[in-house]
């Protein structure tokens, strides 16, 4: 006789102390993935400063008159926040790429067996790129 | 009545090109984020450096792949989620066309933007 179980609504998150290293996997990915691509749409739209920069728009920048592009930019950069900011998507885009990685590996069949240490070894890679690149994105912030 | 016999189904068809951006956007984000972060820094970015590597055609194509792929694995993946959460009917309908619209705008101005550094499409 088979017997049918209720597993409940997987994608109810008021259930996430019951949530294993899957689940977590799952919910870190999508919510990297929201991230990455309301960041696009902000990249496309902080960008398209090239297109009056290219007609020769300027703004005063520093003391002086730069394209609107490059003064937009430069003093984005300038800003702690806008570093900070940066750090968290390259951590977020480095999660969800080692992630990634690990679900195009199993749905070709490559450790579904280990895809628990798997989604602690993206974690942990994650950190450690994350922290090594601290340096570089904070660099000429202060 | 007939029915539709295909390896893959419309959602499997989907399924199989969000896998195939997802291998290509690997490559092409690790690239994107080393040459801009790493070799060159964010805060010394200029509108004539980007120019200069726009104007290359081999640069060129490779962003706007990029932005299309991008675009079109990031909106599945929302549309895909929101599918999950339970979107049905009128509402899946709605906000399938609102992605389908905000990619069209997404990709308009990413490539009006492309064009604007290049000085038009670079032929060479």
């Amino acid at each position: 006789m088979s017997q049918s179980y209720n597993r409940g609504l997987i994608e109810d998150f008021s259930r996430w102390r019951e949530f294993q290293a899957g689940m977590w996997a799952w919910i870190f990915h999508k919510f990297t993935g929201w991230v990455l691509i309301g960041y696009l749409f902000t990249h496309i739209a902080v960008l398209s400063t090239a297109i009056p920069a290219a007609n020769g728009a300027t703004m005063m920048f520093q003391g002086s008159e730069t394209d609107v592009f490059t003064g937009t930019i430069v003093s984005l950069e300038g800003l702690l926040l806008v570093r900070i900011l940066e750090v968290g998507l390259l951590a977020v885009a480095v999660f969800h790429m080692l992630n990634g990685t690990r679900l195009l590996l199993v749905d070709l069949g490559v450790g579904l067996e280990a895809q628990d240490k798997s989604f602690y070894a993206s974690l942990i890679l994650t950190g450690a790129i994350t922290v090594a690149s601290v340096p570089t994105f904070i660099a000429g912030a202060f | 009545m007939a029915e539709r016999y295909s390896s893959f189904n419309s959602g499997g068809r989907m399924w199989l090109i969000q896998r195939v951006t997802a291998a290509f956007l690997l490559v092409v984000l690790a690239f994107h984020f080393f040459l801009l972060h790493f070799v060159h820094h964010a805060d010394e970015v200029t509108l004539a450096a980007s120019s200069a590597r726009m104007e290359q055609l081999s640069y060129y194509s490779l962003m706007v792949l990029f932005l299309v792929t991008a675009t079109f694995h990031g909106v599945n993946g929302v549309y895909n989620a929101l599918v999950n959460q339970g979107l049905t009917g009128t509402k899946r309908t709605v906000v399938k066309w609102s992605l389908v619209a905000a990619s069209v705008v997404l990709l308009f101005q990413g490539i009006r933007t492309a064009n604007a550094w290049a000085g038009g499409f670079p032929l060479l």
